[in-house]
């Protein structure tokens, strides 16, 4: 989120999409709550079903899955054509006026510089012009046929209310009213907020979808302020801290990028890595201080041994040569390439995609280390139902972990708040921390390497652990390691702005710099509601002293756009940071606190890139720097807007790159359209070992239209088959119409709703007589997913529906 | 009538069922009853700790009560909502309601298990047999699939055969370590939650 849970209450519109806030998030959609009936805010829903968030919102549009930039787009095209924007805001601080170089251009479906057999764009037309002080040329009266506003008009254009209802399946009157109470959200006095969830994410275009959410509330003046912003609503008690510090093949903590090959040494790692200024008054502070980051980390990972002789050792680090993300793992064991795999909270055979493809890979394995409190589906693959154990050669090791509540350390939520919580419980039985275990397995690595020797050891060798008992760090200390320190004073930094770049101060994560200083650990902080007076001075809700909040404790990201040129809030009844004269007053400011807004040389309000403004067009997608709407993979329909390049050009075919069979159905055989989603009775699947909530949701099922339901003679409670190219599910049928046809192109289509929690572990599969053989809702579901971040499309997909 | 919250009631000891007992007593009355069976509450006596719930990430706040037994033993009473949040304001649904029969289950994995290729049953292990057969494994892996030079020269120094995934529910501090030791280790195959 760029902003947080109890923000959302400040605002006026609430456009929910991908997301299913009242029963996924049911005690953080309080605030949404409370900003409908506290200041008489609306909420738009649009959603696949009719769910408990559509029932409290203003306007429900059923909308077909995955087609959501088509829904933005339309949006951004009507706050274009009528002149709607936030006019200031638009010229100032986005790039609206900056021009796009000659050779840029959109035809057919495809942007400029596309490589049909390399399936990639060569993006370097994709950027700015340049002037002749070298920074980009832009033009104030957003004139320029060349300038990103102009482009961006005329890219949406296409997107009418017919064409938008063609994609969408949103009937043009229902669009129109939608448009109405959005064109309203430009002017000062006004905020909307954007909130999703995976049913954004989870497509082949779910960057853009996000993107083309955010390129509409830049054009509204919605970013940065109370109230508004993009705000991911996230699944898991500890996604966000998690990402934050880079349990992710592409990342280093702090979202610093992985280094690549042939970057020799850290001036190549900047260069190709950090922003580079393209105006004047940018000040451009991440890619200022990015060789600070890197090397602040080094030398937390590699202390004494990082020098800057051996540029911190940079060599250490791992260099990927290709995506090495979720789907990759599997890829590359059905390739028989991945010979040990290491899950902890995870389980890949229940989270698939395509999980019969990934049971295949599991069992392709020499060997599986699964870390849980309870077991899984992977630790349990190899004798699942229908399973010929002695068949499979993979050797599994179970080890029990500990809970959340048998350790302490923080969860950081959606909205970036880092709280701490207490170790409450001892360990149960033999169960041991997670850290310690690696610990442990990672000193008894280190004991071989330095008995046998073996290929390159030295970053196992010198990696830090200055901990008491290497064997058992404790979390506090790890805390204390993460926030880091002035080498030469032994102090806690304060600030990520004091971090060196040559090799005086470390920082494990820099942007949870701050979070732990000498005098104690803010994480741990519990100024909340008990005393609104004095912890919510500002009264908008950011109580500063409740937990820590990254980067720096603020509580809203990018809050100098909050405020006009002057530094006047937009909305004085709405502040987020204010210009007194002297400084900067209210959220922390994402801004110099002392620099003077009239200041000729005052820097733009987007500090970490490097135009210094928001940007509407960007080059740092690989499919397309305007989103455009694309069609899933599988689709019923062919793109109304370019039939010959109808789904994302550029997303990874992982079964046709590695040469095995087509995986992908069409609508002859599988004429449905299905989407997955959660249940407020269960998290992912830990949750089918807790019996209460297995009482609330004891059993699969799918839901269907009522329509189709009467074609097909299924009623309530009948058991179904549904198949895709890649699997079945046989559950039970709830027939509903909170689900219902709409006409997509042209074309009547269904969609069918699968919950995901079920599979053949749990309190239910132990009484099912079949075990839960066919109750993995992953059996259905593509192996193809976002082209830049590879997240699967779980959300949109072809199916068969049979009564059993 | 003076507001009463539900933290006054919480302060007052009227948590859980004594809450719903006085529910029709009017709220001046049920303060007074409340100090009166105060001693005879499930939680009377018991250590208040703060902990946050592991489900989604509203990272709603709770509290947490424990009491030591006569053996040495803690016993986890209740959790609820913690009145204080300005995430939660003390509210929680169905699974943090039930985050106690998460915390404490008779379904939980007692010791380390095993299962050797081709073997069609676990079988207990000890943590030394399992974490030293880890351990001898992840070499092995390492050596054979480590790469030190790509095809172009490039130093890459990467271990290709090796993926580590998970920590959804990791503490912050561990997912940092977890990262740190599994670069140290040379992994590339680095995943956990946020795509999937």
């Amino acid at each position: 989120m760029t902003n947080h849970w109890r923000d959302i209450k400040n605002a006026d519109l609430i456009l929910i999409n991908g997301a299913n806030p009242a029963e996924a998030h049911p005690v953080g959609f309080q605030w949404f709550m409370r900003a409908k009936l506290d200041r008489g805010a609306k909420i738009i829903h649009a959603d696949p079903r009719f769910t408990r968030t559509s029932a409290v919102a203003d306007l429900y549009l059923r909308i077909r899955t995955g087609s959501d930039v088509a829904y933005f787009g339309g949006l951004i095209n009507h706050v274009l054509q009528n002149n709607l924007f936030q006019d200031v805001y638009v010229r100032n601080y986005t790039n609206a006026s900056f021009i796009v170089k000659q050779g840029f251009g959109f035809t057919d479906g495809l942007f400029s510089g596309y490589s049909s057999t390399k399936r990639a764009y060569d993006i370097s037309s994709w950027s700015y012009e340049a002037g002749s002080d070298g920074f980009a040329r832009r033009d104030m009266t957003l004139q320029d046929p060349r300038s990103v506003f102009q482009l961006m008009k005329t890219h949406y254009a296409r997107y009418t209310p017919d064409v938008v209802s063609s994609i969408t399946g949103i009937p043009v009157d229902e669009f129109k009213k939608v448009a109405d109470l959005v064109g309203q959200m430009g002017k000062p006095d006004k905020v909307m907020t954007i909130v999703y969830a995976v049913g954004l994410t989870h497509h082949t275009t779910g960057g853009q979808l996000i993107r083309s959410g955010a390129v509409l509330q830049l054009l509204l003046g919605n970013m940065g302020r109370p109230g508004g912003g993009m705000n991911a609503e996230r699944g898991h008690a500890n996604i966000q801290g998690n990402t934050d510090h880079a349990i992710s093949w592409e990342i280093l903590p702090g979202y610093l990028r992985i280094p690549a090959p042939g970057q020799k040494n850290l001036d190549d790692y900047v260069a190709q890595s950090a922003p580079k200024k393209s105006d004047p008054n940018s000040w451009n502070f991440f890619g200022t201080n990015y060789r600070k980051f890197m090397v602040s980390t080094l030398k937390g990972w590699y202390g004494d041994t990082a020098t800057k002789d051996n540029e911190f050792a940079f060599d250490y680090i791992p260099k990927p040569g290709q995506n090495s993300s979720w789907m990759s793992i599997y890829d590359q064991a059905l390739k028989g390439k991945m010979e040990g795999v290491m899950l902890s909270g995870m389980t890949a055979a229940s989270i698939g995609p395509d999980s019969n493809q990934v049971q295949q890979a599991l069992s392709n394995l020499k060997w599986l280390v699964v870390m849980d409190a309870l077991p899984t589906t992977s630790s349990e693959f190899w004798h699942a139902p229908g399973v010929d154990a002695s068949q499979v050669k993979t050797e599994v090791f179970m080890l029990p972990a500990t809970h959340w509540i048998e350790k302490d350390g923080s969860f950081v939520n959606s909205g970036r708040w880092s709280q701490w919580k207490d170790q409450v419980v001892p360990p149960q039985g033999q169960a041991r921390h997670d850290h310690w275990i690696l610990a442990d397995i990672f000193s008894r690595v280190k004991a071989l390497y330095n008995q046998q020797g073996g290929k390159f050891p030295d970053p196992i060798m010198h990696l830090t652990f200055n901990y008491k008992d290497p064997l058992k760090p404790e979390l506090d200390e790890i805390a204390k390691e993460i926030n880091g320190k002035d080498l030469a004073t032994g102090k806690q930094m304060t600030t990520f702005a004091n971090l060196k770049d040559d090799g005086t101060t470390t920082a494990g994560d820099w942007i949870y710099t701050g979070s732990y200083l000498d005098s104690g650990n803010l994480m741990k902080r519990r100024d909340g509601i008990q005393d609104p007076k004095t912890n919510d001075p500002t009264g908008m809700g950011f109580y500063p002293n409740w937990a820590w909040s990254w980067p720096l404790n603020r509580r809203v990201m990018y809050n100098r756009a909050s405020a006009d040129l002057d530094g006047k809030p937009w909305d004085p009844k709405r502040p987020g940071i204010t210009w007194n004269g002297t400084r900067w007053v209210g959220d922390v400011p994402d801004y110099p606190a002392t620099m003077n807004p009239h200041d000729p040389n005052a820097y733009l309000p987007f500090i970490m890139n490097g135009e210094g403004v928001g940007r509407l067009f960007s080059n740092g997608m690989i499919d397309g720097p305007f989103p455009e709407h694309y069609e899933p993979v599988e689709s019923p329909v062919a793109n109304p807007l370019h039939a010959s390049v109808s789904a994302s050009p550029v997303a990874f075919l992982y079964d046709q790159a590695a040469g095995r069979p087509n995986r992908f159905g069409t609508a002859a055989e599988f004429p449905y359209i299905a989407t997955s989603y959660r249940l407020t009775e269960h998290e992912h699947y830990v949750t089918q070992h807790v019996p209460h909530l297995v009482q609330l949701q004891p059993e699969p099922f799918v839901e269907i239209p009522w329509e189709l339901a009467q074609t097909k003679g299924i009623k309530t409670g009948d058991k179904v088959r549904v198949s895709s190219k890649r699997g079945k599910l046989e559950v039970l049928a709830v027939v509903t119409k909170r689900l219902g046809s709409m006409t997509v192109a042209g074309q009547k289509v269904f969609q069918i709703g699968i919950p995901i929690h079920w599979g053949y572990v749990g309190i239910a599969a132990d009484s099912d007589p079949s075990h839960g053989r066919y109750w993995l809702a992953n059996a259905l579901t593509p192996f193809v997913g976002d082209a830049n971040a590879r997240t699967p499309e779980f959300k949109a997909f072809l199916v068969n529906l049979e009564k059993m | 009538m003076p507001a009463i919250t539900r933290r006054d009631l919480l302060k007052a000891g009227m948590a859980g069922a004594g809450a719903l007992a006085a529910a029709g007593l009017g709220f001046d009355v049920a303060v007074a009853e409340s100090t009166k069976v105060k001693q005879n509450l499930r939680i009377a006596g018991a250590k208040e700790s703060h902990s946050i719930c592991p489900y989604c990430a509203v990272g709603c706040s709770l509290v947490a009560y424990t009491r030591q037994n006569a053996d040495g033993s803690v016993q986890l009473l209740q959790i609820e909502g913690d009145p204080d949040s300005p995430v939660n304001e003390g509210r929680l649904c169905p699974k943090g309601a039930t985050a106690m029969q998460l915390a404490t289950s008779p379904r939980r994995v007692e010791s380390p298990q095993y299962r050797a290729a081709g073997a069609t049953s676990w079988k207990s292990v000890t943590w030394e047999f399992a974490l030293g057969k880890i351990a001898q494994n992840i070499k092995a892996s390492r050596d054979a699939s480590f790469v030190t030079t790509d095809g172009n020269g490039n130093t890459v120094n990467r271990t290709e055969g090796i993926a580590f995934a998970g920590g959804a529910a990791f503490s912050s501090e561990e997912g940092y370590f977890a990262t740190k030791l599994m670069r140290g280790l040379g992994l590339v195959h680095l995943e956990q939650q946020a795509r999937v």
